[in-house]
């Protein structure tokens, strides 16, 4: 912002807006210590039972603890591993299958039931199938991630080619352009927004996917720190594992929406 | 230069058929600037689009004396995502000829014509007029012998459509190109054409032909004598 003589009311204006700003920053952080405050104020005074609700203390001593074993990183960078191989793998897998039903709109119609269908399913129903078919390893994770966010990819990026403003497929084939053209000068740029969209959304299944995938086979990971922290009645580890979840999908999140500001910037 | 023959069209779709032009004829010159008018919904996108190729028509003939063809929409249709100058270059691309010489060539005429501080720009940053003037450069950078025009002043403010409309005309004029315009409104072709072809309700055929030989600049015809007379006879042609 170059520094020019603003009027004082319009000084005034852009105070008022940075002031709202700075409260709604400042709301937030409160929100969060005061309720982390009051669970570890009740934790304390054993008005709730620590060995139950955890308490934000217990989560940092456990994080700690996981740190010094060095079994922290080990369980993050599968979680995190899975989810980001299945992420991309549905994302451009997705994608491709978008393009080739915009491609022709015969298979689009074909296909397009059994798509909503596989969309409705739950796909935790397959993870009995998926363990006989592809075993216990990071595969079958990677393929529950895969599936749960698959579908929505497709769904969605298809939607942003079909909504390409008809004009500009005028423009297009009036001046010559075939399919491929098109789809590359046209398509594809004119729903950058669709995908940004899509790979918000694509996010949060993936970790659904992975964490659901763990649940269901594996033996490392935050989701299996979950799920054996839950049976051996250990929710320090259940709640330290959801921390860290949180954590992780919200810096996700937070890159994509970068990425979002920066591409849909020019539009 | 362009010359439709008895040429009949049939639109299909689920519910039926539509007969949307039929036996109509005319013709385009080279250096023409031909208008055609019709009441709203008789089919006259239909002859633009049978007349680029992108329609076939269920009979006649229509004859095109060689050389391309520039689509100008409705709507400007610029591309929000490349600048005024990158949108300029598209038909270049599209087409295959995005040689250095021709990006030149079509950055020489945006210059030409008053585009030249906004070639860097976003297509947002321009008003509606400006934006119809880069779709014409657009239009042009391809170097079409025939301009088709498809009511492109329609989506305009009134006082920006007879600013864009003289433009257009201006340049059209200067860039010795041939074209075709489809318009309803009766005064725009008056003011831009060497003839005027007025067509009937659906399915579209030629009522009258009018060359327009009066005055030379749009502006002018507008305030000439024979302008509200020749206003007069194609109003009641339209039935209107």
């Amino acid at each position: 912002m170059k520094k020019t003589n603003y009027s004082r009311e319009h000084l005034a204006y852009l105070k008022k807006l940075k002031k709202k700003r700075v409260t709604v920053i400042l709301s937030r952080v409160l929100i969060l210590a005061v309720v982390l405050g009051i669970w570890e104020l009740l934790a304390q005074t054993k008005a709730i039972d620590p060995y139950i609700t955890s308490s934000p203390s217990r989560v940092a001593k456990t994080i700690v603890s996981l740190y010094r074993d060095g079994s922290l990183f080990y369980h993050i960078g599968i979680t995190l591993c899975e989810t980001i191989v299945g992420f991309f793998i549905a994302v451009i897998v997705g994608y491709v299958i978008a393009i080739i039903f915009w491609a022709s709109d015969t298979l689009h119609a074909i296909v397009e039931p059994y798509i909503v269908v596989l969309n409705s399913l739950p796909k935790i129903a397959l993870g009995p199938l998926i363990i006989i078919w592809i075993g216990t390893g990071y595969e079958a994770i990677i393929f529950m991630t895969v599936l749960v966010a698959i579908i929505l990819c497709i769904m969605n990026t298809f939607a942003g080619f079909a909504a390409v403003d008809p004009t500009k497929l005028t423009l297009m084939k009036a001046m010559g352009a075939g399919k491929p053209t098109t789809l590359l000068k046209l398509v594809i740029p004119a729903s950058l927004p669709a995908l940004m969209n899509t790979l918000k959304v694509a996010v949060g299944l993936a970790w659904i996917g992975s964490i659901m995938g763990e649940y269901i086979v594996s033996r490392a990971g935050l989701g299996h720190l979950i799920n054996y922290g839950g049976q051996v009645m250990q929710l320090d580890l259940v709640m330290t594992s959801t921390f860290i979840l949180c954590v992780l999908t919200g810096g996700m999140y937070a890159i994509i929406a970068l990425m979002e500001k920066l591409v849909v910037k020019q539009f | 230069m362009l010359e439709f023959e008895n040429v009949s069209y049939t639109y299909h779709t689920k519910s039926g058929e539509t007969s949307a032009v039929k036996e109509l004829s005319f013709s385009v010159e080279k250096g023409q600037f031909v208008s055609v008018i019709g009441p709203s919904g008789c089919g006259k996108s239909t002859i633009l689009s049978l007349a680029a190729g992108l329609l076939f028509p269920s009979s006649g003939k229509i004859s095109r004396g060689g050389g391309e063809f520039g689509y100008m929409l409705q709507r400007d249709a610029l591309f929000e995502w490349r600048t005024v100058e990158q949108n300029i270059f598209l038909p270049l691309e599209v087409k295959k000829r995005n040689t250095a010489q021709m990006r030149a060539k079509a950055v020489a005429l945006a210059e030409k014509y008053g585009l030249k501080d906004f070639l860097k720009k976003s297509p947002s940053q321009l008003s509606g007029g400006m934006r119809q003037r880069v779709a014409l450069i657009r239009t042009l950078a391809a170097e079409p012998e025939i301009l088709l025009l498809d009511e492109p002043f329609s989506a305009l403010d009134y006082q920006t459509r007879l600013e864009v409309c003289d433009d257009v005309q201006a340049i059209i004029k200067s860039e010795k190109k041939t074209a075709l315009l489809v318009t309803h409104d009766i005064s725009e072709a008056i003011a831009l054409s060497d003839k005027v072809v007025v067509l009937s309700a659906r399915p579209a055929h030629v009522v009258a032909e009018h060359p327009i030989d009066f005055a030379d600049t749009p502006k002018a015809r507008r305030n000439d004598v024979h302008f509200a007379g020749t206003f007069e006879i194609l109003r009641k042609e339209l039935g209107i």
